[in-house]
């Protein structure tokens, strides 16, 4: 039988795979290249990128949880300009595309790095985080808030005609609200779940465990909760999902895929097994091929309810 | 490297610890002492991260698993402190792990003429194991082990066999000097003269006490760290420590996975 076709395209950009690498657990690809073949994955995003470097939060920073894992790293990142001098000439030998995680911390700064990244061919497209508080306004997060993230959105939209990437936040009651906002806004595909906001404590010391109090939830633990927003939304929307959460496997990416995700992301997965994204691919080449499916295409969103 | 192991002994050597010898790739003789490996302890999502222990040895030994009869090992030393190293205690010959190896930076020989002054508190001996061996070929080494009794000092006799010097101190006084360990190295330096390496490993506390007395007797030092880890290669940003030049404005982070575990004590921030 012939090679099963795995390949999709998320608004113009092409992946050999539906398996991309999430923003963050994967640095900027350099850390990982020794242990897995970057071009046997379908796209690689970088960590969350700011206009300016950002320290990041005071450690402890991490800690595993059952089945998965908190964390508070403040989206450390070296910024734009490091980005652009340091870890593109790396990305740029390699034949994968490169989507670029970003955030900001007030509207302003979402639109002026999107304006850098739009001139960079080397990047294939943006995903923008908007679970990450308006400075300006409180502290309240753009991503728990319809007209908020529509504007981030919007702004984005107008500084850049790369692919746009919303990646949602699931700390919110109706994701569906969340993400038709984004969709109006002019998001091109969503991405979908970043981490669950919860905490661990140190009973001995009657102290949070993490230095920040709170962190993002994820791993398996989250699982169950990613696949019901990507099913959700994707009854919702006429985008592509990409869809994250606790996705350690092969089968776990294929759930994805029949709850309505185009594509997929591997987070937490990638610290078990360094070469986990490129084995969760081969997997679901696997799959088809034992099970006679042509492509990949005819399993997107075929759930039966 | 990433590869599957095979779990050779895992004997207990002290009430709560364990020596590990695992098999490894011939590539392995590459690690530098210092560096460290990345295990993961099940094949499950529980424990989920992989833990990180220093290298204690490596070397080959005779054997009938290979056909030239001889395998590559490296050895940990670890203390059973939560489910993981439970886990991990509880694994026989034969088992199989998954490890990373080796990582991070390592600790740099320095001048063979010098002599080496080790300082371990705790299971912080593992990796100083490693480097006694490397050092003892070519330099005068003395080792200033601590810990709170005498079932914290850890594998001595070992280190004796290289030649190595060794003073002990213990909280309660159950071995050796009663007291820190950074004391009796205190004592110790203003005693004698002569140009010396500091080479440290072991808690927070103590590292900062060794770092206080490198400055004091103006003499180098490296430190090797722990940090919480997640990834392992400089990825997740989970393990850092401050840089030297740290401040809100200016971040000066160090992964303690890729640009450590083993810092020259100046690279850091001590406060
Ligand atoms: C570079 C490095 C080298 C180390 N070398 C040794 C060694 O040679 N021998 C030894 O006994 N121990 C060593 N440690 C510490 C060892 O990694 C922890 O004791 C071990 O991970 C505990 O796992 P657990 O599941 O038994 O404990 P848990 O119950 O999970 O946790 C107990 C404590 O161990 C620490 N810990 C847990 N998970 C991690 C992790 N992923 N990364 C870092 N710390 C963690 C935390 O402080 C935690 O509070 C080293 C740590 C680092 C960072
Ligand atoms: C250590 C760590 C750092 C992360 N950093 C970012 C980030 O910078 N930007 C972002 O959008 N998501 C970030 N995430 C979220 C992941 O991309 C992903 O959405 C989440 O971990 C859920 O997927 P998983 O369960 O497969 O890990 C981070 C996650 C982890 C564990
Ligand atoms: S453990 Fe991930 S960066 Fe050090």
């Amino acid at each position: 039988m012939a090679k099963p076709d795995l390949s999709v395209e998320i608004s113009g950009i092409k992946l050999r795979n539906p398996v991309m690498t999430a923003s963050g657990t994967f640095g900027y690809g350099k850390e990982f290249s020794q242990y897995l073949d970057l071009e046997k994955i379908g796209a690689i995003i970088t960590k969350g990128l700011s206009l300016r470097p950002k320290a990041g939060n005071p450690t402890p920073r991490i800690v595993e949880t059952p089945g998965g894992m908190l964390n508070a790293i403040g989206l450390q990142n070296v910024g734009i300009d490091a980005f652009i001098q340091e870890k593109l000439p790396f990305l740029r030998t390699v034949n994968t595309p490169v989507i670029v995680n970003l955030y900001g911390n007030t509207l302003e700064e979402y639109g002026a790095l999107a304006e850098k990244l739009d001139r960079l061919p080397e990047v294939a497209g943006l995903e923008v985080n908007i679970s990450c508080p308006n400075v300006k306004q409180g502290g309240i997060v753009f991503g728990t808030d319809p007209a908020a993230a529509a504007e981030v959105v919007g702004l984005v939209r107008r500084s850049t005609s790369k692919p746009l990437i919303v990646k949602l936040s699931p700390n919110v009651t109706d994701i569906v609200r969340m993400a038709d906002a984004c969709v109006s806004a002019g998001a091109d595909a969503l991405s979908l779940i970043n981490t669950l906001t919860g905490m661990a404590i140190d009973l001995e010391k009657r102290r949070p465990v993490l230095a920040n109090v709170t962190g993002g939830l994820s791993g398996p633990a989250i699982k169950p909760v990613a696949l019901r927003m990507v099913w959700q939304v994707s009854m919702a929307v006429t985008v592509p999902i990409i869809g994250i959460g606790g996705i350690m496997s092969a089968t776990d990416a294929l759930e994805f895929i029949l709850a309505g995700a185009t594509a997929v992301q591997v987070g937490t997965a990638n610290f078990l097994d360094p070469s986990a994204a490129q084995t969760v691919a081969a997997g679901i080449e696997d799959y088809l091929a034992k099970n006679g499916i042509g492509h990949i295409k005819e399993l997107i969103g075929a759930l039966r309810v | 490297m990433q590869f599957k192991s095979m779990v050779i002994s895992n004997v207990q050597v002290s009430p709560g610890y364990f020596r590990m010898r695992m098999t490894a790739p011939p590539a392995i003789v590459a690690a530098t002492p210092g560096q460290f490996v990345m295990v993961r302890v099940r094949d499950a999502i529980d424990p989920l991260l992989r833990r990180p222990f220093g290298i204690f040895d490596l070397g080959t030994f005779t054997t009938e698993y290979t056909d030239c009869g001889r395998q590559t090992f490296c050895e940990i030393l670890y203390k059973v402190v939560g489910k993981g190293t439970e886990m991990l205690a509880s694994l026989h010959h034969g088992d199989h792990l998954d490890l990373l190896a080796p990582l991070g930076k390592g600790f740099a020989a320095g001048e063979p003429a010098e002599e080496k002054i080790l300082v371990g508190g705790g299971v912080g001996l593992a990796p100083l194991y490693f480097l006694a061996k490397e050092l003892a070929k070519t330099s005068k080494v003395r080792l200033f082990a601590g810990g709170r009794n005498k079932e914290d000092i850890l594998c001595i006799t070992e280190f004796e066999r290289l030649g190595v010097e060794t003073y002990v101190a213990t909280d309660d006084g159950t071995l050796g000097d009663q007291g820190l360990v950074t004391q009796v190295l205190e004592k110790h330096l203003a005693a004698t003269g002569g140009s010396k390496t500091l080479f440290a490993c072991g808690p927070f506390p103590m590292l900062k006490a060794v770092a206080g007395i490198a400055d004091r007797y103006n003499l180098e030092c490296q430190v090797s760290l722990e940090g919480y880890m997640a990834c392992g290669v400089g990825a997740c940003l989970g393990c850092v420590t401050k840089g030297k030049n740290h401040s809100e404005e200016t971040p000066d982070f160090r992964c303690v996975c890729k640009d450590g575990p083993v810092f020259p004590y100046r690279e850091l921030k001590w406060d």
